[in-house]
């Protein structure tokens, strides 16, 4: 006798007006089995996760839980059938500390002080340590991800979804959240794991399903596939490489910060201390580190939306910008893509034509005062077209996108205008592996044609890849910088916790030694 | 049966454009019961309110110059609201620009130059800027609150009107009375329909609907303003000014509800009273709520608003209605408007037991 499947889906199907997003989907998962679900952006994943969580109603389809039909009719109700979800955008109540947002989605009333010593048990016995008395804005986006999953954890769900988890981790932090999902699935929970990173999947889940356009397109074994076999399967083609050429060396200086100091207006933020370093014409240069180290505080300095004291201490192009304004430093060749897509990049509630018009109405778009409109729309649709950005059409609202897809229509938006110096943040969060490639070949073109590239990212493969030079931020010191090609992955975890010269943990030598015998340990 | 209440996936447009004339309908409705309930017949009152003021054209005329001030105003003050920048204080800057502009004509009284009316609406647009001015610079230099800044200087401005028309302004040979002299000929709106008081004035207000339109939509200006209302975050990330942004937004309000007022003084008033306004400026608020914060929009709402006016005097002389009724009309349509507004994020589902328990 075979064992019941945990979870059974069939012919799931959900027609939005514009899309079909699901097209009868089956899949089955056992109970302990890691799942993986493989697509693109845009492929439908989502949807049929918010459909088994009751957040989304499917318009056919049945879902068997644990042998029984069932109509999950909202995520209360599926949460008391066991299943819990951990959303790609987090749903957490910014002005409330990491207790009072889980106390909100206990269906059942639990005291304050025994949910706290409850979330502090738990976060530690599954290896993901939390201070439940924090507030939640004070937290990085990593930290923030690990309330999501222990909330769901404090349910002690039959079955876990995690939509993309691993966009906002770092490679230590990923090896964590692995062993706390390898151990819940020894545990008997099943996880639906959806990524559309093959290297993780391969590594961690025991089966998978691949979709691409709502459609099934195959089923697969990830430790018998390849990541060329998978990425096939996902986006239809063989997989897009990168053409590295020669940076330009011996550019222009068009960035240059130099004793940067600024202590954070957020009580829980990281103060930047004495910061030096510069980007030159020509070359990409990348900031590694773990997220909440000061890098939000460093784009918001560089951006110019929260400007520093001292005018000298930023320099775009060789020209002092410290107290500008950021429309100002983007007059001079700035073009900056920031972390959070909208409500910052993009404005919700306006079409892909008016979102070009945002940062991009420096290019002819504007005529005494009053706005060319079929300017925009051109742009708009070279953005959409130049970085395949999956769109009904550029009149849209920017909300219909899939996450991935706005963040490559503000990235092409940002790099068509051509900038002098680019400043990206986590350019690829998110990002299908066919778009990251455009993405990352639009930068290294944009460098090739002498810019000059900072790119902020918590992906060190990435980072790996594109970038010619790497610096490391930790608690808001900067590392001298390195040549990528003469630097391991292995080095660079060591600086992000700080173990570099200058940097907060220099001193502790002791630190130093264990890490490296965690590691022969490990290896 | 039950009524289910569901989230829409994205808010629905119908709903957008809809939810001003289901307002307008639970309005009605809703007025008719009140007149019953006062003991009219509800048929005699509703012709009473909504027909007989405007069948003929002299109620047409006088329909347009209610409406003028109000979707003047609406314009300028949903300028400021889409930037999410709350004037309140329409009624104080329409007083001073009747102020400032009726000073001009009590000055000028013996002159018959054409120049006077301009002047005098450039120094209306004069005094709703000083008077706007005063919450913009309080809100961008100590971040006060723009609301109740311009809620409270309504009342100064009015108190000030009617100390000055009491004092300095007062009409030497008017025994006493507290009103200003007649304003001469020049300043006073040339009439363009024979037989009816429609004036100049309407033209102007209309003309301020078109110009407000233009800014809001086609400008550049007027997309810094919808995206500093939708995403405060992303005005800031592309360095567009909120402080330059508050200025306009509070100042739009002050410039049209100055140039209303001196249309007031200088149309169907004549002269400068203790009060010049029937509650224009707060009217005006619901007058742009209720056309979406879009000119267009707000040149409709504007008319029905100015049927309401009308109807609420026309029901005062025939049917010994009390004052208080268009105030109880313009508050209901409001209140319907803001509770209609709730389907356009959500929608009702009639459900069954039966189907409920699947």
């Amino acid at each position: 006798m075979t064992v019941t499947p945990r979870l059974q889906l069939k012919g799931m199907t959900k027609i939005y007006p514009s899309v079909i997003a699901n097209d009868s989907i089956d899949m089955t998962i056992a109970p302990g089995e890691i799942h993986a679900v493989l697509g693109e952006n845009g492929a439908g994943k989502s949807t049929l996760m918010k459909a088994i969580y009751g957040v989304v109603k499917p318009d056919k389809g049945q879902i068997i839980w644990n042998g029984e039909v069932v109509n999950i009719q909202n995520p209360a109700y599926a949460r008391k059938l066991g299943i819990g979800m951990v959303f790609q955008h987090f749903s957490l109540f910014e002005t409330l500390t990491v207790t009072e947002n889980i106390a909100l989605a206990m269906d059942d009333y639990t005291s304050m002080d025994s949910l706290a010593t409850r979330i502090k048990n738990v976060s530690e016995e599954y290896g993901l340590p939390l201070d439940p008395g924090r507030l939640v804005h004070s937290l990085s986006v990593g930290l923030r991800q690990r309330v999501e999953i222990l909330r769901c954890l404090l349910q002690q769900p039959k079955l876990l979804i995690m939509d993309e988890p691993t966009s906002v981790l770092t490679p230590q932090a990923v090896r964590v959240m692995f062993k706390t999902l390898r151990r819940l699935a020894d545990e008997g929970c099943s996880i639906l794991y959806i990524s559309h990173k093959l290297d993780e999947i391969m590594e961690l889940c025991h089966s998978a399903t691949i979709i691409r356009g709502g459609k099934v397109t195959g089923y697969a074994i990830p430790a018998n596939e390849t990541a060329t076999s998978l990425a096939k399967m996902m986006i239809g083609k063989d997989l897009p490489v990168c053409s590295q050429d020669k940076p330009l060396i011996d550019g222009k200086e068009c960035l240059s910060v130099k004793n940067l100091s600024k202590s954070s207006a957020d009580q829980f933020g990281t103060d930047l201390k004495e910061i030096n370093f510069s980007v030159r014409g020509g070359e990409i240069v990348g900031i590694a580190g773990i997220s909440g180290n000061g890098q939000q505080e460093l784009l918001y300095a560089l951006s110019g939306e929260k400007p520093v004291e001292d005018n000298d201490c930023i320099r775009i192009c060789g020209e002092p910008a410290g107290h500008l304004n950021p429309g100002a430093r983007r007059n001079m060749g700035l073009g900056f893509v920031p972390e959070e897509r909208l409500g910052r990049g993009a404005v919700p509630g306006m079409s892909l034509s008016n979102n070009a018009i945002l940062t991009a109405h420096r290019h002819d778009m504007v005529d005494k005062g009053l706005l060319k409109f079929n300017k925009a729309a051109e742009f708009a649709q070279k953005c959409i077209t130049g970085f395949a950005v999956k769109c009904g059409s550029k009149d849209d609202p920017i909300t219909s996108l899939s996450g991935g897809n706005i963040q490559k229509y503000i990235t092409g938006r940002e790099i068509l205008q051509a900038p002098t110096l680019l400043v990206v943040s986590q350019p690829t969060w998110g990002v299908d592996v066919g778009a990251a490639n455009i993405i990352r070949q639009a930068m290294i073109d944009l460098r090739n044609n002498g810019s000059a590239i900072l790119v902020v990212s918590e992906e060190l493969d990435e980072l790996f890849e594109i970038c010619d030079r790497l610096i490391v931020i930790a608690e808001g010191h900067i590392s001298p910088s390195l040549n990528v090609a003469e630097t391991t992955k292995e080095d660079i975890g060591i600086w992000m916790s700080g173990m570099f010269p200058g940097g907060p943990a220099e001193a502790d030598t002791t630190a130093l030694e264990s890490s490296r015998n965690e590691e022969q340990h490990a290896s | 049966m039950l009524l289910k209440i569901e989230p829409r996936s994205e808010p629905s447009k119908t709903m957008k454009y809809m939810s001003p004339l289901i307002a307008a309908i639970l309005m009605l409705i809703s007025g008719l019961i009140i007149f019953t309930l006062l003991g009219k017949n509800p048929v005699e009152a509703f012709h009473a309110f909504f027909i007989e003021p405007v069948n003929d054209l002299y109620g047409i005329g006088e329909l347009f110059i209610k409406a003028s001030p109000l979707m003047l105003i609406g314009t300028g003050l949903a300028i400021g609201f889409r930037a999410s920048i709350w004037n309140i204080g329409a009624e104080g800057q329409l007083a001073v620009g009747a102020l400032f502009g009726g000073y001009i004509a009590i000055i000028f009284n013996d002159s018959n130059s054409f120049f006077i009316l301009p002047l005098m609406i450039l120094a209306g647009a004069a005094g709703g800027i000083v008077w706007a001015s005063i919450p913009a610079f309080l809100k961008t230099v100590f971040n006060a609150n723009e609301i109740l800044v311009s809620l409270m200087l309504n009342y100064v401005a009015i108190l000030l009107l009617a100390l000055l028309v009491h004092g300095p302004l007062r009409d030497p040979d008017g025994y006493g009375f507290p009103q200003s002299v007649l304003f001469a000929d020049s300043a006073i709106l040339p009439i363009l329909i024979e037989g009816t008081r429609f004036h100049a004035g309407v033209l102007v207000a209309c003309a301020g609907v078109v110009i407000g339109w233009i800014f809001l939509l086609k400008s550049f200006t007027g997309f810094q303003i919808q995206v500093a209302g939708l995403a405060q975050k992303a005005a800031s990330y592309a360095g567009f000014q909120y402080k330059k942004l508050i200025w306009i937004g509070l100042l739009s309000g002050g410039v049209t509800a100055g140039i209303a007022g001196v249309l007031e003084i200088a149309g169907p008033i004549g002269q400068l009273l203790p009060s010049v306004s029937p509650g224009y400026g707060y009217a005006a608020i619901i007058v742009a709520f209720v056309g979406r914060l879009h000119p267009g929009g707000i040149f409709l709402s504007s008319l029905l608003m100015a049927l309401l006016y009308l109807g609420g005097e026309s029901g005062q002389m025939n049917l010994d209605l009390p004052a208080a009724v268009t105030g109880i009309f313009q508050g209901l349509l409001l209140f319907y408007l803001l509770a209609a507004d709730f389907l356009i994020n959500y929608r009702i589902r009639i459900t069954t037991p039966q189907q409920e328990a699947i």
